[in-house]
């Protein structure tokens, strides 16, 4: 598999990167060598073993269904750049 | 051409836990914005996730429910998208290992048709907070306290061949969840929203075709409506020599339209990955028995019980077990008054109606099965008649009180002295020569359908209290005697 300059310009996109034109060709390049190495980690015969979820040899510990988080509105908002009417603002997000 | 439509369903269940499924915080409705979104909802630095027991719970006994094998292994994974109510920038949810796995349920439309709906699978996640688009100087507004709140997932096959059997199918989910009491089921407060994957074939033709996704609908009806909708237009748009784009449409209620949404990201550019701030759950068999256990009687087996303890007719017993609350009432009443029939008549008619016209849930009903169980039993012991009863019943709904007070207070004890009744239609009598003679000219069997209007004019000079079943007799006995 390789990337060319659309592919890398799209995954850009939704990383939500702004790029520089004249370093695609590098990034792209870049992207095709972390691919090559997991083509030959593809290559590897796996059958039988199970994937991998996480890295931890443990199971998700589980929480009692309480309320433990008080109202900390007031201070949560502060830390935001706009505010109004107990509402984040950002940008308009609606086309 | 002919053609058959196919459609899949994804309903997404607002699960009625206390505390989102990976915080905390509460997740009461109607809270003022922001006040029950905490740091791990707000996805600030250090904050980790700590999956809810409760959650898994529920989606456990969702799938037993369903008729579906439980993943003991499950993993949750990220989704992500870039958007403002969704502070993380992913959506923690599950894909290749989910909770529940295949399953089915069994659905049945109003016009009859019967069919199994495969489920192809049922996952955990979590919701996202919510945009408001008024006017802030050009800005948006976030709201984050339904980011968080843990939704069940449920993704049925595309097995559905008409709008009637995605409305019974979701109709079908909405009894289960409810019965089962992992949602409150109430679909305009978004607790079950429903999307739509439509596409049309010729018929007998084995290969899908084009499929489009109906986005966030949230009423059984409007499931129906959008997808008529949606099947004329690709209909149109085919048979005009176009063909179907793969994309996401809105149903607009109001212009009963479908119109295209924003291009949206096509399933690989989610790049979902298992998230790394949660482990595998893991469950084991007696885990899994021990919920089985605490499982209520489920709408198919009430709806059979129904039928064969009440002697109820399918539809009736379909209607009253569809819906856990209005179930608990009729039983209550039906032990109450001793009479099943009539008490579902009154639940399907006169308390439904109510409740319709007042936009009122059964479980906030005014009148309680009680109250309607101690109506029942006046009109089975003859001291009111049906059409009493419904004034009854709407003095109690207004200004509550019991049945036996109530008509008490207001007189409406049904008249069965025959001495009092008979007095009265003498005057009726009396006084309606021209319909008298209008009797006795007719034919003898045209003649029991003229009563109405002695029965009216008796019933008129007694205030409905006199016992109809007295009245016709007396009626018909005077009447024919001057037949003779």
């Amino acid at each position: 598999m390789s990337l060319d300059r659309s592919d890398v310009e799209q995954i850009a996109h939704l990383a939500r990167l702004q790029i520089d034109a004249a370093d695609v060709d590098s990034y792209g390049d870049s992207l095709n060598s972390i691919l090559n190495l997991v083509d030959q980690m593809q290559a590897t015969n796996t059958e039988g073993v199970e994937p991998l979820a996480h890295p931890l040899d443990a199971v998700q510990r589980l929480r009692a269904d309480e309320v433990t988080e008080p109202d900390q509105r007031e201070a949560l908002l502060s830390v935001a750049p706009a505010t109004e009417e107990g509402l984040f603002l950002v940008p308009k997000v609606i086309e | 051409m002919e053609w058959e439509v196919v459609i899949g369903l994804e309903i997404h269940v607002q699960l009625s836990t206390k505390t989102k499924i990976f915080s905390g915080a509460s997740t009461a409705f109607g809270a003022e914005p922001n006040t029950q979104a905490c740091a791990v909802d707000l996805a600030l630095p250090g904050t980790l996730p700590v999956f809810n027991e409760n959650a898994l719970r529920m989606a456990v006994m969702f799938g037993l429910a369903v008729n579906a094998e439980i993943g003991k292994r499950s993993v949750f994974e990220r989704k992500n998208y870039f958007y403002p109510d969704l502070p993380k920038g992913y959506q923690t949810t599950q894909l290749a290992e989910p909770i529940v796995g295949p399953g089915f349920v069994d659905i049945e439309t109003d016009d009859g048709v019967q069919r199994r709906v495969g489920l192809h699978h049922a996952h955990l996640e979590e919701d996202a907070g919510k945009s408001l688009h008024e006017d802030f100087h050009g800005m948006s507004g976030i709201d984050l306290n339904r980011a968080g709140t843990p939704l069940v997932e449920i993704v049925s096959e595309p097995d559905m061949r008409s709008s009637k059997e995605a409305a019974a199918y979701a109709r079908k989910i909405h009894a289960i969840v409810t019965t089962l009491g992992i949602c409150d089921g109430n679909m305009a407060e978004g607790s079950m929203r429903c999307d739509c994957n439509v596409s049309i074939r010729p018929k007998g033709q084995e290969e899908l075709g084009t499929r489009t996704e109906l986005k966030n609908i949230n009423s059984f009806r409007f499931i129906e409506r959008a997808i008529d909708t949606e099947v004329a237009r690709q209909i149109d748009l085919i048979e005009d020599g176009g063909t179907v784009v793969q994309e996401t449409r809105l149903y607009d209620p109001d212009k009963n339209e479908t119109r295209s949404m924003r291009s949206k990201e096509e399933a690989n550019d989610y790049r979902y990955f298992p998230c790394p701030d949660l482990l595998p759950v893991i469950i084991d068999d007696s885990y899994i028995e021990a919920i089985r256990e605490t499982l209520p009687e489920l709408p198919d087996a009430r709806r059979e019980r129904f039928i064969s303890e009440y002697s109820l007719s399918e539809y009736d017993a379909g209607v009253l077990s569809a819906y856990r609350p209005q179930a608990d009432y009729y039983e209550q009443a039906v032990k109450l008054s001793g009479d099943a029939k009539l008490s579902a008549n009154w639940v399907m008619g006169e308390l439904a109606k109510f409740l319709n016209q007042n936009d009122t849930d059964i479980k906030d009903s005014p009148v309680s099965a009680e109250q309607l169980g101690g109506l029942l039993v006046r009109i089975k012991d003859n001291t009111i008649s049906g059409n009493i009863a419904k004034k009854v019943f709407e003095l109690m709904w207004n200004k509550g009180g019991n049945a036996d007070e109530i008509i008490e207070a207001e007189g409406l004890k049904q008249v069965t002295d025959t001495g009092a009744i008979e007095k009265i239609v003498d005057e009726v009598i009396a006084s309606a020569d021209k319909q008298v003679e209008q009797y006795k000219a007719a034919e003898p069997e045209k003649r029991g359908k003229m009563l109405g209007f002695f029965m009216g004019q008796v019933m008129k000079a007694t205030g409905g209290k006199a016992n109809p079943g007295a009245v016709t007799g007396i009626l018909k006995q005077k009447l024919d005697a001057l037949c003779d």
